[in-house]
């Protein structure tokens, strides 16, 4: 089946360099048939690639490891989900996988617009192929998902542990699709400057894939949060690592261009603005691509090893060379004769807006890519850490948030002191109540904290006014009851209402931001069993130790197996069994933590470490056991107001402990696992017994959980948006419908 | 089983060429689906338009557009929305004879 594999991808750059072909013959001479036909070779590329996916997927479900990705990333033992999503954890599965997600996006894109802009629907096709035909060509040429090793091994290396984690493997194919989907506004900007077609028709044609762009980018961005969170074990939720930073900058991008593009349709304003952006955004998706495929950059995401990064740089060159030749050669007829009115208006705002956005992309791009242009120019690496962002981020977040709140009352045109007046007391009211409140509850001065509080505050005063103002708008005008028209109007104004509810979303989750990290409490230290340590307003006891052996066998089956259940047996504490957790670990070392705050119990966690297999016969039949490396599983007390966050590290470098191992790796022979993890459960045994202190990294954070809760509505916002309106009915214009545009159409 | 992937690799280039070759071996051409496409088009600028006369009517109503302002950008936004349906209506005066549905 690989040999229909390595088929599949070689037919796949033949359909793509026949369909770029067609499709530039076809525009070039009118001869639309052959435009039709390279359109027609993106859905036979989404058609190859599934057959090809299908088939990698196929081996990694049927542990078939003569396949090298599938004996890199999985083994017997991994549970089927991981298995299934383990083909994007290896380099070659992942590039398979952006390149199927390429082509059927470019396929549906292409299919919806199959009647509009045929013209810059063509040159577009030519340009998504030939993104597809790069992709296939580092597949055939480079990183080979299809490539074999015979004979077979009989057994896989199995899956990171640090992807063993739910929303991890979800995370990957979210992303993607929202990197694909940036091509997709790319290719027809492009298009729409080679066919020299900058009207706004291409403009709603890409919108709706812009937008999809930024949806699936913002939910892989927050899983990602998420899974460093809760997996990582350092405690956070975002850390300016550089693939963070990748994901993020086409977003920031994105979210420019969709508020740019409202000035656009409104005005006719920013066309060059708005085909850089557009142009720039599918650009910076690329460049995270590159930076996720190369490892050029250290990164607990980059995957490293292969040689990716210069086709990656010729193609990030020749789209940043294309696309400034394009947008200079076209751009008289981008040229708009209208102005700004008034930096008092809702264009101003928007336009400020842009900036901020744009200012906070440039940050990023140079914190990001700064350790690369400083080797270049001294040789020497260096890079740029979080306080360093963070100096110049948190600022223009605050503006941002702001200007999110500014944006959907200020007038048009121009705003004048009545229409101020009117517009912005209630928010600016509850701006400044929030402060009172804030500075009488005795919350702490932290001055970016309660100036983000204050601007969350009056976005949420100024959104909720909208609704309430368009609402009774609706409720004069047709009549209807509030709660009836409320869900009128924003069923009649998804994009607005459901803009505005997703910067409600923007707004909780920099609440929550700036609450876990201004007002955060951290420890770490070590603590034996019995001892406590206050983080914040908690005390956390350290109870007792636990520990647990899972090995990947049946215990009963064998007589290794019988003596490791009654070493188990015979010490209280230590369990033994299948790994129910799915975590793959050998042996899971942890605590029993009491959490109390003014003597009343709270709540027990139980943070642990996991110990994992490796492949490595030099550390001995019982230490490759738990040779791997090593995963903290932390423990978690989340709450609407706070989180208490605990992770362990225990101490197996005792002593005593080394010397169980040392033993073990004399006596018992490596062919034998069922009797090394004998000697692992006397060492869980031991560990239980003697209770070394162990190392805790106890965090207590404020309004943690706002962040995913801003999140939900954020992406509850855009769907709202996104969700298509009745289809367009083919109605004969009468004079009836004539009449009413002159005289009135239907109400808001 | 050399066999079978050879026949599945053979069945998917058929497929792939059948697919790929469609429009060229068509009788009716792409080029004859213009007025179809002018017509789609026409169609989705004038929802575009009524959206955003009714936009601005909401903006006027929640205090973002002055009446003067209305006014004028009602009156103009009305004009387009009239010439886009003036445009169909004469697209279907013309094509009463066109036979509907595209190539694909």
């Amino acid at each position: 089946m690989a040999l229909l594999g390595r088929v599949c991808l070689l037919l796949a750059l033949v359909v793509c360099a026949y369909g770029i072909g067609a499709s530039i013959y076809g525009v070039r001479s009118g001869r639309w048939e052959w435009a039709v036909s390279g359109r027609r070779s993106v859905y036979a590329l989404a058609g190859i690639l599934t057959v090809g996916f299908l088939i990698l997927e196929i081996a990694f479900l049927r542990d078939d490891f003569a396949f090298n990705t599938v004996a890199d990333t999985s083994s017997r033992t991994t549970p089927t989900f991981y298995k299934a999503a383990a083909v994007w954890a290896s380099q070659e599965g992942s590039l398979l996988l952006w390149a199927w997600l390429m082509s059927l996006w470019s396929s549906l894109a292409l299919f919806l617009t199959r009647r509009r802009i045929r013209d810059v629907a063509a040159y577009a096709t030519a340009i998504m192929l030939g993104f597809g035909a790069f992709f296939i060509s580092l597949m055939v040429f480079y990183a080979q998902p299809f490539a074999t090793t015979s004979p077979a091994p009989s057994e896989g290396v199995g899956l990171d542990p640090l992807l063993r984690f739910p929303t991890m493997m979800i995370h990957p194919p979210v992303l993607y699709s929202g990197y694909t989907l940036c091509t997709i506004p790319l290719a027809f900007g492009m298009g729409a400057l080679l066919a020299r077609r900058v009207d706004a028709e291409w403009i709603r044609v890409i919108r709706r894939f812009a937008f999809g762009a930024w949806f699936f980018l913002g939910i892989g961005i927050l899983l990602g949060a998420r899974w460093s969170y809760s997996e990582l074990g350092w405690g956070g939720y975002w850390g300016w690592d550089a693939v963070e930073n990748a994901a993020l900058l086409p977003w920031l991008s994105g979210t420019a261009f969709l508020h740019s593009l409202m000035i656009q349709e409104k005005r006719g304003m920013l066309k060059i603005w708005n085909i850089s952006l557009v142009l720039a955004t599918g650009t910076l998706a690329i460049m995270g691509t590159f930076l996720v495929r190369s490892g050029v950059l250290n990164s607990i995401h980059a995957f490293g090893g292969q040689t990716l990064g210069v086709p990656f740089v010729a193609l990030i060159g020749v789209l940043i060379a294309g696309s400034i030749y394009l947008v200079v050669t076209r751009r008289e007829m981008l040229r708009t004769e209208h102005r700004i009115d008034s930096l008092l208006s809702r264009e101003a705002a928007f336009l400020a807006n842009n900036v901020v956005l744009v200012a906070l992309v440039f940050v990023i791009l140079w914190g990001t890519y700064f350790p690369l242009i400083s080797e270049a120019l001294t040789g020497q690496e260096s890079s740029v850490g979080p306080p360093w962002f963070d100096r110049y981020t948190v600022p223009l977040a605050l503006i941002l948030v702001l200007l999110s709140g500014i944006g959907p009352v200020i007038a048009w045109r121009r705003a004048t002191l009545a229409n101020a007046r009117r517009n912005f007391i209630v928010p600016i009211a509850v701006a400044l109540a929030t402060l009172v409140v804030l500075l009488a509850a005795g919350v702490p001065v932290k001055p970016f904290a309660l100036a983000m509080f204050c601007c969350a505050a009056f976005v949420a005063g100024s959104i909720s006014q909208e609704f309430f103002r368009g609402m009774h708008a609706r409720s004069a005008m047709a009549g209807e009851a509030p709660p009836i028209a409320l869900m009128a109007l924003v069923r009649r104004n998804r994009r607005r209402y459901g803009g505005y509810i997703v910067h409600i979303g923007i707004a909780v989750l920099f609440v929550g931001v700036a609450a876990s990290t201004s007002f955060q409490h951290e420890s770490e230290l070590g603590l034996s069993a019995g001892q406590s340590s206050r983080v914040g307003a908690y005390t956390i006891k350290y109870v007792r130790p636990t520990a647990s052996v899972t090995p990947d066998y049946d215990s009963s089956s064998t007589q290794g197996g019988r003596e490791l259940s009654a070493i188990i047996r015979a010490e209280p504490g230590v369990t033994l069994g299948p790994d129910t957790a799915r975590t793959g670990a050998t042996l899971s070392l942890g605590a029993v933590l009491d959490v109390s705050k003014n003597g009343r119990h709270v709540t027990t966690l139980y943070p642990s470490e996991g110990y994992y297999a490796s492949e490595e016969p030099t550390q001995g039949s019982v230490g490759h056991l738990i040779g791997g490396q090593p995963v903290s599983h932390v423990a978690v007390d989340a709450g609407v107001t706070r989180d208490v966050w605990t992770a362990i590290a225990p101490n197996i470098e005792t002593p005593q402990l080394k010397r169980i191992v040392t033993l073990g790796n004399k006596t018992l022979p490596y062919v034998h696992p069922g009797e090394g993890m004998v000697a692992i459960a006397a060492l869980a045994a031991a560990y239980m017994k003697s209770s070394p202190q162990a190392q805790f990294h106890l965090i207590v954070s404020p309004l943690v959980m706002w962040i995913w809760i801003g999140g939900l509505i954020m992406v509850g916002g855009a769907l709202i948006a996104i969700w298509p309106a009745p289809s367009v009915v083919r109605r004969r214009v009468t004079a009836r419908s004539r009449a009413r545009a002159e005289r009135g159409l239907a109400r808001a | 089983m050399e066999i079978l992937i050879a026949v599945i690799a053979l069945a998917l280039l058929v497929v792939v060429i059948l697919v790929v070759s469609a429009p060229l071996r068509a009788v009716r051409r792409p080029q004859d689906c213009k007025p179809e496409e002018v017509r789609t088009e026409l169609e989705a600028a004038r929802e575009a338009k009524y959206r955003e006369i009714r936009d601005a009517e909401l903006d006027y109503r929640t205090g973002k557009l002055s009446k003067e302002d209305f006014a004028v950008t009602d009156r103009a936004l009305r004009a387009e929305a009239i010439e886009i349906l003036d445009r169909l209506a004469a697209l279907e005066r013309e094509g009463e004879a066109l036979r509907p549905g595209a190539l694909e």
